[in-house]
């Protein structure tokens, strides 16, 4: 008996396109990143990097992405653990709302907060009487960087809860563990890696986010400009080496995340194997 | 410690899962709740342990431990002791963290010291006979030892009450037989109020000291296991405790007839249905003067102490089910396909509109 695509030319055809398809999508233009980088040597490379602006950029996206991962963290986990746990009406709603940010193009979602926190916006208007300033500095870009990266946690979370049902944590409760405590000893263990991986994923996206925040950042060089909006003024300026050099930071961020998160996955499938 | 409960009804949504139930339970007693799937035994039960509300209806409704009201009291407090139809371990942690979980968890005052946890952990795991197994992670066990972890981890912190919801559904036959010898021995050593949960007539007859039997969210009969089975006060009652063979006909001037059957029966003028459970039901080779039930055999199967045949007759809407003994199997060396006639030796009705039975013997 054989299979569909059993037979040794179908077989190979197929294994063969799609790896020729992966290193023409995926590792060349990889590649490509680091070698443009290095191009005219590492000392180019090098002070394209420690320039003062560029600096700025990394220390502006580190920093949002530190502040949007607990963010995420706390409101993924609260998210979930309401949707899962308990039925109430406008459950299902807002299951689907959840996905309102992937559903949305990052620029719509910058351009709504500009309409409604910039200075002429609605709740902006009230902002600016009290000379809050949220737009075209750091709190917009962390706010749309939320926006955009809320789902990722929740989405993790819910199917694996969902799945886990709450028979344990009703154990839990009736061996008299108070909520606080049901909740580290028995939900947060059975859930750590689901929620390392929407940690993952959440800061890959907040540290590459794009769209969202070219629009409410405003883009001031040393001031709100994080590393991809530097990146594309310096692609812009016929600067392509320095342009390529934040290109391999975020590459390197990427494969940073990438290592972190099959790290996890082998360490979970080395956990399977052994209970 | 004995539980009283006091108009529990309850709601999901705009389906009734119980109808507002009055209930006693004796200190020390082992009470089986059975019931089909939907007879909300289950409701009531989590109800009991607090891990569901009561309807709040304009008759106040009650939950009493011994003198305790524990209406309003929150699980973690009614120190209860719950396990769950698919064990609900803690799947991250051993089998001895899963047992110590309970005393880990206690207010630092009333927690005792880790080397008296660890003993009373191990006394525990000594008792259902898993102490070897303390390191093993609960995905590593059989059903049946996870199940007596739960019992163990249940037990651990003392509990007055013991609630089990379908404890042994999950398991095999012998397995089941296993732990419930084991469980009724428990109950009697250690001389908690059980109440357990259950689809399976046969386990809550012989488990129980007193059985409730429910169907649609109602109570339909509290008694011990042999006066439900001598006594069934309904209908349903009789046919969820066992098999049971239907008799449907026209009765006059004392025969029922139905089809080319008949039989004298003792009964009024009209339409009857008389039910009878397969081993009141005799096989012989001739009709009688009484009875005149012809049947074919249509399978056999023998099963522990009795042989179960089937049979069937154009005169019957549903086949019938006769256990025989062994002997009389042979003596009448019964096959597939074999007519005979078959001979109530008694029979119940249970009229529509009263619900109070009607029953015959006769010896034939």
């Amino acid at each position: 008996m054989r299979r569909i695509g059993d037979a040794p030319l179908i077989r190979r055809l197929l294994i063969g396109a799609a790896l020729v398809l992966s290193a023409l999508f995926l590792l060349l233009p990889l590649v490509a990143i680091f070698a443009q980088a290095f191009s005219q040597g590492v000392m180019v490379f090098w002070s394209n990097v420690s320039n003062t602006f560029t600096l700025h950029a990394i220390g502006l996206t580190l920093m949002i992405a530190l502040l949007t991962i607990p963010v995420c963290l706390v409101f993924g986990v609260a998210l979930a653990w309401l949707v899962t746990r308990f039925s109430f009406p406008g459950r299902r709603i807002l299951q689907t709302l959840i996905d309102i940010p992937f559903a949305v193009s990052p620029v719509v979602a910058g351009l709504i907060y500009l309409l409604l926190y910039g200075r002429n916006g609605w709740i902006g208007t009230w902002l600016d009487g009290h000379d809050i300033q949220l737009m075209f500095s750091w709190p917009g870009i962390l706010m749309v960087t939320i926006f955009v990266t809320c789902p990722f946690v929740a989405r993790e979370l819910i199917p694996l809860m969902q799945a886990q049902g709450s028979r344990e944590e009703e154990a839990a409760v009736t061996l008299g563990a108070t909520g606080w405590t049901t909740f580290r000893r028995v939900t947060l263990p059975n859930i750590r890696w689901a929620l390392l991986y929407g940690v993952i994923l959440t800061n890959a996206r907040a540290v590459g986010e794009f769209g969202a925040v070219s629009v409410v950042s405003g883009a001031i060089r040393g001031k709100t400009n994080t590393l991809p909006l530097h990146l594309e003024q310096l692609y812009q300026d016929y600067n392509a080496v320095g342009a390529f050099a934040c290109a391999a930071l975020l590459a390197f961020i990427a494969l940073l995340t990438l290592a972190a998160k099959a790290g996890l996955e082998w360490r979970a499938a080395r956990r399977e194997a052994f209970a | 410690m004995s539980i009283h409960l006091h108009n529990i009804a309850k709601h999901f949504g705009t389906t009734q899962a119980l109808e507002p139930i009055n209930l006693d339970i004796h200190a020390g007693e082992l009470v089986g709740l059975l019931g089909p799937s939907g007879s909300g035994k289950t409701t009531l039960l989590r109800i009991i342990a607090g891990l569901e509300n009561a309807d709040r209806t304009a008759q106040p409704s009650k939950i009493l431990f011994g003198d305790r009201d524990v209406t309003n009291v929150h699980v973690r407090d009614r120190r209860i002791g719950f396990v769950f139809q698919h064990y609900a371990l803690f799947r991250h942690m051993s089998v001895y963290d899963n047992v110590a979980f309970g005393l880990t968890v206690l207010s630092r005052k009333r927690r005792p010291n880790s080397g008296e946890i660890r003993a009373r952990v191990f006394r525990l795991l000594e008792m259902v006979k898993l102490e070897h197994l303390a390191n093993r992670y609960p995905a590593q066990l059989s059903g049946g030892q996870q199940q007596r972890v739960s019992l163990a981890r249940a037990l651990a912190v003392e509990p007055e009450v013991l609630l089990l919801d379908e404890p042994f559904g999950a398991l095999d036959a012998k397995v089941r037989q296993e732990l419930r010898r084991w469980l009724r021995h428990l109950h009697d050593e250690f001389n908690f109020t059980s109440v357990f949960v259950t689809h399976d007539q046969e386990e809550a007859l012989e488990l129980s000291d007193r059985v409730v039997v429910m169907s649609n969210g109602r109570i339909e009969q509290i008694d011990t296991p042999d006066e439900l089975y001598r006594e069934p006060k309904n209908r349903f009652v009789f046919e969820f405790l066992g098999d049971v063979n239907h008799l449907e006909g026209k009765v006059t001037n004392g025969v029922l007839t139905c089809g080319d059957a008949y039989w004298h029966v003792d009964l009024p003028d009209g339409h009857e249905e008389l039910l009878l459970r397969p081993h009141e039901v005799r096989l012989t080779e001739q009709p009688t003067s009484e009875s005149h039930l012809p049947v074919t055999i249509t399978a056999i199967s023998p099963v522990g102490a009795e042989v179960r045949v089937e049979l069937e007759a154009d005169w019957l809407a549903q086949p019938w089910l006769a256990t025989v003994r062994h002997t009389d199997f042979e003596h009448l060396a019964l096959r597939r396909g074999q007519r005979l006639f078959a001979h109530p030796r008694h029979w119940r009705r249970f009229p529509k509109a009263e619900s109070k039975a009607t029953e015959q013997s006769r010896v034939a």
